[in-house]
């Protein structure tokens, strides 16, 4: 299992390369950089310096007491992405795929971003890296997260408005793939989720197999065994398949991947392409996508902008098709839910994202004894929610 | 003997290059691209590309995006496409058409059912822009059996892949004029004559060049050293432009004229 993706990107039937041909070799080039500098040990040292000495790895594995208290009997770990540079575990893809464009000899960087988590990091990792950096971000996003665009810019980034179909974070992908297209030669595409054509959901998965390589570490430490339930949220599904990877041969550890259903999966708005998706085609790879019988690629909804999105990483697809992982949908209002009570339980605004996890962990919780352990990716702070959080409530009290 | 290899064998006795438009099927509506098609072949269009409207067009700019865009507003899918194809022969449409669609729609529709309408609907050729020559061996083997040629892109970056590419190649290999999507651009890939002539050290097919083609200078400095010129975004643009007299009964003619001139430009003699 370890050794997947075949040599053409495939997971089982998942992953693959469904581009443009005048991407093909620039894909090809990419894979086989990836796989020299991966044999180059000053390649990962200077990756690892950056993580520690810039993000500030490792994450905290926290014990969180009170929260555990209130759910009932479970010992319930939060795994502190939140504490990165940047707020979100975003940065440690951002970093490596910056330092692999570096090594590579490129000069300009492009991003997709939805909430603008990721455009954020990319940005912050051009800076420091000195490079050009354009982020494409749907129109409609632009708007709602109109701090980020300002962050984004505020870091030498230019942010380009994407206009094209619903203006947003799908749309975004597709204008950085178009962008990347005209801009083969000179430009490479740090691309945010575990998803698009091959390397990309192998890299990504890679560059953040940290997480879960320090949370097994962590907790083997402070309960000297693993943990029963892993759990995290999923959009494009970066912070899952960084934290299941290092578990997926530990058969006693469930992972439980939580998709956003937005206004509820019986409704039109929601996000859960697990639930509720079919497979196909999207934005360079084959995976599960929410889509109409005709192939057209259909909208999302969610709250939360991160997990705004119809496709979903085709790794993710394949653990669900073998059942190693589990995939559940948690609603708008019950992630509210979840992130008020973190906040009064534990003094943490956690990103809408992260909340969809924990929400799912409240409804586990009747259920679960003293006796399981189970740890939560807390993959972003909150901060950058509470404006849309606000304009959700109307401006009353959550 | 495929419809595609008469035109190219007819074109090639007289020494002329195909004139190869493209449009998006549905824009404005149905009826309209049929009436379109019967214009681009009294324009001197010798095969038409016919569009699949997609909801996520990765190899198309802003023009093609926005056709899309308006066809897909009345639904159109693969399937009312196809039915295009068998109309627009009805209304006298002689030449032959390659359905030019993403590769979702076709997977959604179902392979096995996909190729075994396509020869009764019409269909001479096939263009799958987002299937790279890694994913089709399938696709190339169906196509085949069918009888219905799928015609591979190649870029100016495709460089060593360009051998596999074009000696897999069925009716013609059509070559991607610059790195970029589809639409209109003053200027093309600077080594565009040697990379058409190392196309052609690998193939006996014919070539045509496309993507960004939008003035008759343009189309008559490529088929100096190509088979096929192909003309999209700048045509589908035209249309666009045209839409209200399109959908003005008295002023109808008089759009599909403007359509049927602006064509006839590209066509080199």
């Amino acid at each position: 299992m370890t050794q997947l993706p075949d040599q053409n990107g495939r997971f089982g039937v998942f992953g693959g390369r469904f581009v443009p041909e005048t991407l093909m070799n620039a894909l090809i080039h990419l894979e086989e950089s990836y796989q020299h500098f991966s044999e180059d040990e000053t390649f990962q040292q200077e990756i690892d310096y950056l993580l520690k000495q810039y993000s500030g790895r490792e994450t905290p594995l926290y014990y969180a007491e009170r929260l555990s208290n209130h759910l009932g009997d479970a010992k319930i770990y939060l795994k502190r992405e939140d504490l990165n540079h940047t707020g979100a575990h975003k940065i440690n893809n951002a970093i490596a795929q910056g330092v692999l464009a570096k090594r590579m000899g490129k000069k300009k960087v492009i991003a997709e971003t939805g909430a603008g988590q990721h455009g954020v990091a990319t940005a912050t990792v051009a800076a420091l890296l000195g490079m050009e950096c354009k982020v494409f971000m749907g129109e409609e996003d632009t708007k709602r997260q109109a701090l980020n665009v300002f962050r984004m810019q505020l870091l030498g980034a230019e942010v380009i408005p994407v206009l094209s179909g619903s203006r947003t974070l799908k749309d975004a992908g597709n204008e950085a793939l178009r962008y990347w297209v005209s801009n083969v030669e000179d430009t490479f595409y740090i691309l945010g989720s575990a998803v698009g054509p091959h390397p990309y959901p192998m890299m990504v998965r890679n560059f953040q197999r940290i997480i879960g390589d320090e949370t097994r570490r962590q907790i083997l430490e402070a309960e000297g065994r693993l943990p029963d339930h892993v759990i995290a949220a999923i959009g494009g599904g970066s912070n899952a398949i960084g934290m299941f990877y290092p578990f997926i041969e530990d058969k006693d550890v469930a992972l439980i991947g939580v998709e956003a259903a937005g206004k509820g999966v019986e409704t039109a708005f929601h996000a859960a392409t697990m639930s509720k998706g079919t497979q196909g085609v999207f934005q360079g790879s084959m995976s599960l996508l929410l889509q109409d019988v005709h192939g057209q690629v259909q909208e999302a909804h969610s709250i939360s902008a991160g997990l705004d999105y119809p496709g979903v990483g085709p790794e993710h697809a394949y653990l669900n098709d073998i059942s190693r992982a589990q995939y559940v949908p948690v609603t708008d209002q019950e992630a509210l839910d979840a992130l008020k009570l973190l906040c009064r339980t534990e003094g943490i605004i956690p990103a809408l994202e992260s909340a969809h996890a924990l929400a799912h962990v409240i409804k586990m919780a009747p259920k679960l004894t003293k006796e399981d352990l189970v740890v939560i990716c807390l993959s972003g702070r909150g901060d950058k929610d509470v404006e849309s959080i606000m304009t959700y409530t109307g401006g009353k009290k959550l | 003997m495929n419809l595609m290899d008469q035109t190219f064998t007819r074109l090639k006795s007289n020494d002329q290059t195909a004139l190869i438009p493209f449009l998006t099927i549905g824009d404005p509506d149905i009826e309209t691209t049929v009436d379109i098609i019967v214009e681009l072949e009294a324009a001197g269009a010798d095969i038409v590309e016919l569009g699949v409207p997609y909801s996520d067009p990765l190899a198309d700019g802003p023009v093609i995006q926005r056709a899309s865009q308006r066809a897909l507003k009345h639904k159109v899918n693969i399937r009312t496409c196809m039915e295009t194809a068998v109309k627009a022969r009805s209304a006298g449409v002689k030449l032959p058409f390659i359905l030019f669609t993403y590769y979702n729609p076709v997977l959604q529709f179902g392979l096995d059912q996909f190729f075994a309408e396509l020869n009764a609907h019409e269909i001479s050729g096939l263009i799958i822009p987002d299937l790279p020559i890694e994913e089709s061996a399938d696709i190339y083997r169906m196509a085949e059996t069918a009888g219905i040629h799928l015609v591979p892109l190649v870029a100016p970056t495709s460089d060593e892949r360009i051998a596999s590419i074009a000696s897999s190649a069925k009716g013609f290999v059509y070559c991607v004029s610059s790195l970029g999507v589809t639409g209109e651009r003053a200027s093309f890939f600077e080594g565009i004559e040697d990379f058409i002539q190392k196309v052609k050290t690998y193939t006996d097919l014919p070539v045509a060049i496309g993507f960004g083609i939008s003035s008759g200078e343009q189309a008559a400095r490529f088929a100096r050293i190509c088979d096929g010129v192909v003309v999209g975004s700048a045509i589908v643009r035209q249309i666009e432009e045209t839409i209200p007299l399109l959908q003005d009964a008295e002023r109808r003619q008089e759009g599909l004229l403007q359509i049927r001139n602006f064509v006839s430009q590209f066509k080199s003699e």
